[in-house]
């Protein structure tokens, strides 16, 4: 699973404008190649393929929805662990961490720059909804996902391991994040913001249960950064992962009747997912 | 990563525009050093503040939310946010994360300041 780079530009000799150090920055191996669109591999196939072929990432600039901040934290007490070691378990082992009503379809070996990942998730009521991560950054303390179109939040999540105030090894999931588009920020208070808690938290505490901690406790921290919606990013509901998971589920029967079909492949070719899509 | 790796400097060029001279890394640790650069600064009468990367050395994902909670700031005070000195790898990183849609991304100084005056 891969991110679809972007052709680069041949360098322009002449240039006489004062140039900006060449040299490799320390972080360059730790980001996600440039990409336009995103591109899924091969998943398994009781996943739903949906929402993340042919999408871009969106970032807090492209969401609709109040800017949120939000820092789930739990203290690995008595337990003898570095950062770095937290984070190779959390990257080895992603997926085992989620509560069951999220799946994620990764890497089957550990969380690199720009691979690209299949979220199913069961918000309830029979509902399978359907939508993926890029891999932006990743190091040995800390590694980060941004959401392609559709999502249910535009910006991005980042997982981390430090030294906490009492010299012991903390984790932390931190995300900053705008709902997508004006149905999800409608759903916000009335369910989104609890179930996204709920989740990160009981993440965070499988991971401090895997890695020894008898009793964890996590530590919720939440600031509204910018209060303001950006309407202009209103029309972001057309890709609306939801909406699209709903219309997938109606059209199944239908897809089965198709003349030359045997079972329907489960996430065929969503035609809005661009050229790219693939089923 | 401490908030010691960044060191900022301040230069009102105008009475609309501020440059932020960016010297090492930025990172989560860096609210603080940015929030008191900016908090220098924007005045009542800054329409813009230019963000000067040439000096650095190193950002990761918890500097680029940084970035947008600067973002945040200066729209709240309807001021423009402008950047220059970015290298090929920052450039494409801003492209990466979409900030380049908000953050007006120049080559050289001159330009930036020329486009700040633009409005």
């Amino acid at each position: 699973m891969s991110a679809v780079p972007t052709p680069q530009p041949t360098p322009q000799g002449g240039n006489h404008l004062p140039e900006p150090t060449e040299l490799t920055p320390r972080d360059a191996g730790h980001w996600a190649k440039q990409v336009t669109r995103l591109r899924l591999g091969e998943v398994p196939p009781e996943a739903l393929n949906l929402n993340v072929t042919g999408k871009r990432v969106v970032g807090p600039i492209q969401g609709f929805g109040k800017l949120w901040q939000k820092t789930y934290r739990v203290e690995l007490r008595d337990v003898d662990v570095t950062p770095a070691e937290v984070i190779a378990t959390w990257k080895e082992r992603f997926g085992s961490f989620w509560p069951p009503i999220g799946r994620f379809y990764g890497p089957l070996t550990s969380i690199a720059p720009g691979d690209v990942a299949l979220l199913n998730l069961s918000p309830g009521g029979g509902m399978k909804l359907s939508t993926g991560i890029l891999v932006l950054y990743a190091d040995e303390e800390s590694f980060t996902f941004m959401n392609p179109e559709g999502h249910m939040f535009a910006g991005w999540i980042t997982f981390s391991a430090g030294q906490g105030d009492g010299g012991g090894t903390v984790a932390q999931a931190q995300v900053l994040v705008r709902a997508n588009d004006p149905l999800y920020e409608l759903a916000m208070p009335l369910a989104l913001q609890r179930m996204e808690d709920r989740f990160w938290r009981q993440t965070l505490t499988n991971l401090a249960r895997h890695l020894g901690v008898a009793a964890p406790v996590v530590t919720t921290t939440v600031v509204c950064v910018d209060r303001r919606r950006q309407w202009r990013n209103a029309g972001n509901v057309w890709h609306n992962a939801g909406i699209r998971s709903v219309l997938h589920a109606l059209g199944t029967p239908l897809r089965s009747l198709r003349p030359g079909r045997g079972r329907p492949a489960r996430g065929g070719p969503d035609p809005a997912d661009g050229p790219g899509a693939r089923g | 990563m401490n908030q010691e790796d960044l060191t900022m400097a301040v230069r009102a060029v105008s009475d609309r525009v501020s440059v932020l001279d960016i010297h090492g890394d930025v990172t989560a640790a860096s609210e603080h050093a940015l929030s008191d650069a900016y908090a220098k600064a924007s005045t009542p009468t800054t329409k813009a503040i230019v963000l000067n990367f040439t000096a650095l050395e190193y950002m990761n994902s918890g500097g680029i939310g940084m970035l947008v909670t600067l973002l945040v700031r200066a729209k709240r005070q309807r001021q423009k946010l402008l950047a220059y000195g970015i290298n090929q790898h920052y450039r494409q990183i801003f492209e990466l994360t979409r900030l380049d849609e908000a953050i007006g991304i120049h080559d050289t100084e001159t330009a930036a300041l020329a486009a700040a005056d633009a409005h």
